[in-house]
């Protein structure tokens, strides 16, 4: 287990050097996108629109943010992470098309994103459910909004984050997920534990 | 004296406390869960944890961003009087514990989709009512996390199985929630009764303290071995894997029907939020769980 501290832009190069188990803190911007703002980026994408801002070597958090707001200031008050599975549809395209790095979130995702971020150089860093105070702490700036119409959970948020982490790298660019190494291991493991409570199947 | 006014007040107090300041039970709970536990990525998630706790309390801010669902227990004295002040009070201060703490709006009406914006709807916040002797009225708040809710299931197992159905239940409903939950969780299980009288005490023994297993001693040991049980599964802390899955168990039942075998899962988060107080009948106030902060 490795600690890794990057700045963001973070190259491909650099990104391919993590594995599962790591640990990596993010420096720099990340941008926060769930269901709605992942449609609309895809479909900025198919038009040849631009989207407000380059997202390539930054990480992308699925994140609905609780906010406040002061004169024009806001302000990022809870940033836990959001179930990462309902972006799955899009993620793979995602990755393709705009380059970001490192996906955050939590729970973890599926075959086709971790095919997509092993093909195109990236990790998922999974950020501890809950832990929300722990993530607006590491929000220094929040240096804009897009999308504001798609509600302020929806929203793609532009966060000037410092050592936004821990994220535990849960599947890395190599084809590793952890997720799934658990789950198969707890099914592997199942007939021992109802062996232990005494149960015949 | 005006018991609205004070269950009003009450009540606020109590959302505060249990959004904010997770009870000491849980927090030892996940101490020691961090000083056992073994894997290096699971450690990691524990600290996380408990930074996050400590920052919360810190900055006076919810430890999780989702509030959850709000719910109240009311244990009302038989002679406390104006008890049908009560509900209103409730609702006002649900209202006023979102604006003011802030809570994250979670009240949707499941037919419009509409957000009510201020946590309450049709039935909600819940109140769960129990009349009791005396003249004192207990409140209880509990804000349920909606990651752990959407894990909770209800059974109707096989009577001839008895009790070994039932621990397999549990454990299946462990494996299959895995991540999804924001593990280590807290179990609260239950059986008989009914499909709903199941899933209500099931629910209700999550506002036990965790130090708290069952006065009896058959249901003690079910308690414990379901707890080693489940932590063997190595789903592990927010499943990256690991020994702690869940913090604790707890188990209650009701008798049943002879043809039936209702049993009951509900799970909650380490954001594991209750508080309690006390209101007697000459209006002094106690709190239960939190020192008045
Ligand atoms: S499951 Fe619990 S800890 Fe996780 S995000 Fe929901 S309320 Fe917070």
């Amino acid at each position: 287990m490795a600690v890794y501290k990057f700045k963001t832009p973070i190259s491909e190069e650099d990104i391919r050097k993590l594995k599962v188990n790591d640990v990596l803190y993010v420096t720099g911007t990340i941008v926060t996108a769930r269901d709605q703002a992942h449609r609309r980026a895809l479909e900025f994408f198919k038009q040849g629109k631009p989207l407000p801002l380059n997202l390539e070597g930054l990480a992308v958090f699925h994140c609905g943010p609780v906010v406040s707001k002061e004169g024009d200031k806001w302000t990022a008050v809870a940033a836990g992470p959001t179930t990462s599975t309902r972006m799955d549809i899009f993620e793979d395209e995602f990755i393709k098309n705009f380059k970001v790095r490192v996906v955050i979130g939590k729970g973890g995702m599926g075959k086709k994103t971790t095919d997509a971020i092993a093909k195109y150089g990236a990790v998922y860093g999974a950020f501890t459910g809950g832990a929300a105070i722990l993530a607006a702490r590491a929000i220094k700036n929040v240096r804009g909004v897009e999308w504001l119409d798609l509600g302020t959970p929806e929203a793609m948020w532009i966060f000037e984050v410092e050592e936004f982490g821990p994220l535990a790298v849960a599947i890395d660019s190599h084809g590793n997920n952890i997720f799934t190494d658990v789950q198969k291991k707890v099914e592997e493991g199942k007939q021992r534990i109802y062996q232990k409570l005494g149960l015949t199947t | 004296m005006d018991i609205g006014k004070i269950v009003e007040d009450v009540a606020f107090n109590l959302l505060k406390q249990a959004v904010i300041y997770l009870p000491d039970d849980v927090k030892q709970a996940l101490k020691k869960a961090y000083a056992e536990e073994t894997s290096d990525t699971g450690k990691t998630q524990l600290k996380a944890i408990l930074d996050n706790v400590e920052l919360a309390e810190k900055y006076k801010a919810p430890v999780c961003q989702d509030t959850g669902t709000i719910i109240f227990y009311v244990k009302a004295g038989s002679e406390a009087k104006d008890l049908d002040k009560i509900e209103n009070a409730l609702i006002n201060a649900t209202r006023k514990a979102t604006k003011e703490i802030p809570l994250r709006p979670n009240s949707v009406d499941p037919f419009t989709q509409k957000n009510s914006g201020d946590n309450t709807g049709r039935y909600i916040p819940f109140l769960h009512w129990e009349i009791v002797p005396g003249n004192s009225i207990e409140l209880t708040a509990m804000t349920k996390g909606g990651g752990s809710e959407n894990v909770c299931v209800t059974g109707m197992l096989v009577p001839g199985e008895g009790i070994n159905g039932l621990k397999k239940f549990v454990i299946d409903a462990v494996i299959k929630a895995g991540a999804q939950p924001c593990p280590p969780t807290i179990l609260g299980m239950a059986i008989g009764g009914g499909a709903d009288i199941s899933i209500k005490l099931a629910k209700k023994t999550l506002l036990k303290p965790l130090n708290e297993s069952n006065p009896n001693p058959e249901i003690a040991k079910l308690e414990r071995d379901i707890f080693e049980a489940a932590n063997m599964t190595g789903i592990g802390p927010m499943g990256l894997g690991g020994k702690t899955t869940v913090l604790g168990v707890h188990v209650d039942y009701a008798f049943r029907h002879p043809a039936s075998f209702p049993a009951a899962v509900a799970f909650n988060c380490w954001a594991a939020r209750r508080a309690s107080a006390r209101i007697n009948a000459d209006g002094t106030i106690e709190y239960l769980t939190h020192k008045i902060k």
